[in-house]
């Protein structure tokens, strides 16, 4: 039956139905700029202009997406196992850990040898705090949801005391470990395009990016082209119909939960091993938070997730730019534009669809009947 | 012995000062939770609430008015969570994510534009905010061995709002328990379609207790803010919603048991904080942050079933269709 409920065509449904959502949400922020008074029009002008206007801010904006893409990604793979992953900020704090072990320890190695080790560090660290929830809802029942929030205070608590305990640097005040061995460092993308003889304007971007993009590629291997994949994917869509199938939802689920927490451990290595150089308390600072706005916004494919990841980048640089320029409007702005897109394209999802669906019925009605 | 009486009764005024707005938060979370819908919002709701609240008070020179903006907030963020979670059938962890996120950015960035203190809201006076009161006869009745001072100390001499959350908790039980509206709030939340087949409305009844959980949480939010502090200042609500959503999941979603749960809560936070690098006997000194992380790690053993079992309202979290 044509125009079935929820029955859309598929550009309907991946691309302007998240476009109204997301127009929803600035008009909603609009409104929050005109209650500042100042012009909504003018800001966003000064937001693009900030996020995309000149080579650097390019840089910064890419440099952000990439924490976006990892954390993305990392909410989209548990997804279609059906699950709701909300510890992405407590797995990204400890694949900082991860990394921070490798790059203090190990960091006289070669770069060659301690990067790849601090990558696994990250996933590893980030996958087993994943699979710990995983593994309480496939074998104990308990909610996927609130074992996540409780590991991200968990992880809080453990990071704090290692940090301000353990780690931490002798001689200072700050929370903080020593800077990590060069070795250590991943190359920034303007230090990367010199080899080449490329002059790129200097910005925290850096290898990572490549790394994100990778695992976009890898995730969508994983998801569409493999067994494993399949399997998650049947378990996320019907339980009932996987066992059924032979396949074990426990396992899919556990799976699933230490993937996505390996994926939002390695954020650490655009943070720690890109940028900052360092552990440091907070550093995850909510972008694993935003990951589930990001997933929510690419549809849980890599591809929606690069391209909402690029739009949450530009809301930060943007952000910070505009908050420079208009000093009314403080940084938080970004924050609240973060939760309208998560409210209107997650939450209120399905707010345009009813009419959305009456509109492209009828054509289709339509065309069933020639003339 | 006497200091040991005093450490006690010292312990128990801030255990009491702490609970007051997880007691007050996980009764509004009851009540969300028990009609079916999933509230991870308790934190946003209270931190608006709190914005308001200081906002207004800080305007009108006025704690009433404070806690009554306070209130209004919580019950429109309520609204909006039950307008995307009951009539858009929405997600409702996700919507409850976004109020959150949402919230955490709007204080500090009104804050910032009305009153261009970064990230926080004016200093109240004291006729801005809820104040001690002592209670008749405190100084009195002081004199009497050990009731006397438990009764001085720990009893008499806190604001308002601690007296409102003490008496919200058999209110609360007593609706959820003897009354109409509380039948058919539990009964929402376990089987919608029976309440839905006895002629009631579930949506009406979901969207009630929403403005029941505003209300409360609006209450709690406003204690930050104008009664324990006098200011808003970012993020000072620091996980007590999550903490309360813990308490309300450890009490197994009921009143007194959860209360019970926010004063065990509570207390261990007084403990970590006079225990600050005191050495124990045995022990050594205990990490605060391992005091910090105990509720969450008792909440997770608990849903595991380590420790009894939590079990959640069976329609938790599942829009309700009418049709089918």
């Amino acid at each position: 039956m044509a125009g079935a409920r929820g029955e859309l065509p598929a550009w309907v449904n991946l691309g302007l139905l998240p476009l109204l959502n997301l127009t929803a949400a600035f008009l909603v922020a609009g409104a929050i700029v005109l209650l500042l008074g100042e012009s909504p029009p003018e800001a966003l002008k000064l937001l693009i202009q900030g996020a995309f206007g000149y080579e650097e801010a390019i840089g910064y904006t890419l440099y952000y997406a990439t924490n976006f893409i990892f954390t993305g990604l990392a909410v989209a793979i548990a997804f279609h196992g059906g699950l709701f992953n909300i510890g992405g900020e407590g797995q990204a704090y400890l694949g900082g850990l991860g990394v921070a072990l490798v790059a203090l320890y190990l960091g006289h190695w070669p770069a060659v040898v301690v990067l790849p080790l601090a990558i696994l560090g990250a996933a590893l660290f980030g996958g087993i705090w994943a699979l710990i929830p995983g593994w309480l809802q496939a074998r104990r029942g308990s909610h996927i949801v609130i074992t996540t929030i409780m590991f991200n205070f968990l992880a809080a608590a453990l990071m704090t005391y290692l940090l301000v305990n353990v780690l931490i640097k002798p001689g200072q005040q700050a929370p903080e470990t020593r800077t990590f061995a060069e070795t250590a460092w991943l190359p920034q993308i303007h230090a990367m395009a010199a080899w080449f003889g490329l002059d790129v304007a200097a910005s925290p971007l850096n290898a990572a990016f490549l790394i994100a993009l990778v695992c976009c590629g890898l995730v969508w291997l994983f998801i569409w082209r493999t067994r494993w994949g399949y399997e998650l994917r049947v378990v996320g869509q019907n339980e009932a119909a996987a066992v059924y199938g032979g396949i074990s939802p426990a396992r899919q689920i556990m799976i699933a939960m230490s993937l996505s927490g390996a994926l939002a451990g390695m954020m650490a290595l655009n943070e720690l091993l890109g940028a900052q150089h360092r552990l440091l308390l907070g550093f995850t600072g909510g972008y694993g938070f935003v990951g589930i706005a990001v997933a929510l916004m690419g549809r849980n494919h890599p591809v929606g997730i690069v391209l909402a990841a690029i739009l949450f980048g530009a809301l930060y640089q943007g952000g910070s730019d505009l908050s420079f320029d208009m000093p009314t409007i403080s940084r938080d702005m970004v924050v609240v534009i973060q939760g309208l897109v998560i409210l209107f394209a997650g939450a209120l999802e399905h707010m345009f669809r009813p009419a959305l669906a009456a509109l492209f019925a009828r054509p289709a009605a339509g065309a069933a009947v020639p003339p | 012995m006497s200091d040991l009486f005093l450490l006690a009764l010292q312990l128990s005024d801030s255990t009491i000062r702490l609970a007051t707005p997880l007691v007050l938060a996980a009764m509004a979370g009851l009540f969300c939770e028990r009609s079916g819908v999933v509230d991870i919002a308790l934190e946003g709701k209270m931190l608006g609430a709190a914005f308001a609240a200081a906002s207004a008070a800080a305007v009108t020179n006025s704690a009433l008015v404070g806690l009554g903006a306070g209130i209004l907030f919580a019950m429109a963020l309520a609204m909006v969570h039950g307008f995307a979670c009951i009539t858009n059938r929405g997600d409702q962890v996700v919507s409850g994510m976004a109020l959150n996120i949402v919230v955490a950015g709007l204080g500090p960035t009104l804050a910032d534009a009305w009153f261009g203190q970064a990230g926080r809201t004016p200093l109240l006076g004291d006729s801005a905010r809820f104040t001690g009161i002592d209670l008749p006869l405190a100084e009195t009745l002081r004199p009497i061995p050990v009731l006397g001072p438990i009764y001085a100390e720990v009893i008499s001499g806190h604001n308002i709002l601690v007296y409102v959350a003490a008496l919200a908790v058999p209110a609360v039980a007593w609706v959820v328990y003897r009354t109409r509206f509380g039948l058919r709030l539990r009964a929402v939340g376990e089987n919608p379609s029976a309440v839905d087949t006895a002629g009631i409305s579930v949506t009406a009844m979901r969207y009630k207790a929403l403005l029941v959980t505003g209300l409360l949480c609006g209450i709690a939010g406003s204690y930050f803010s104008i009664a324990h502090s006098a200011s808003f200042i970012r993020d000072m609500t620091a996980g007590k919603g999550y903490l309360a959503l813990a308490a309300l999941i450890f009490g197994k979603w009921r009143p007194v048991p959860a209360v019970m749960a926010c004063l065990l809560f509570a207390f261990a936070d007084a403990v970590q904080v006079r225990l600050q690098g005191v050495p124990l006997p045995l022990l050594g000194t205990i990490p605060t942050q391992a005091i910090q992380a105990l509720p969450y790690l008792a909440t997770v053993l608990l849903l595991a079933g380590f420790v009894g079992r939590a079990v959640a309202p069976k329609a938790i979290g599942i829009p309700y269709v009418k049709e089918r």
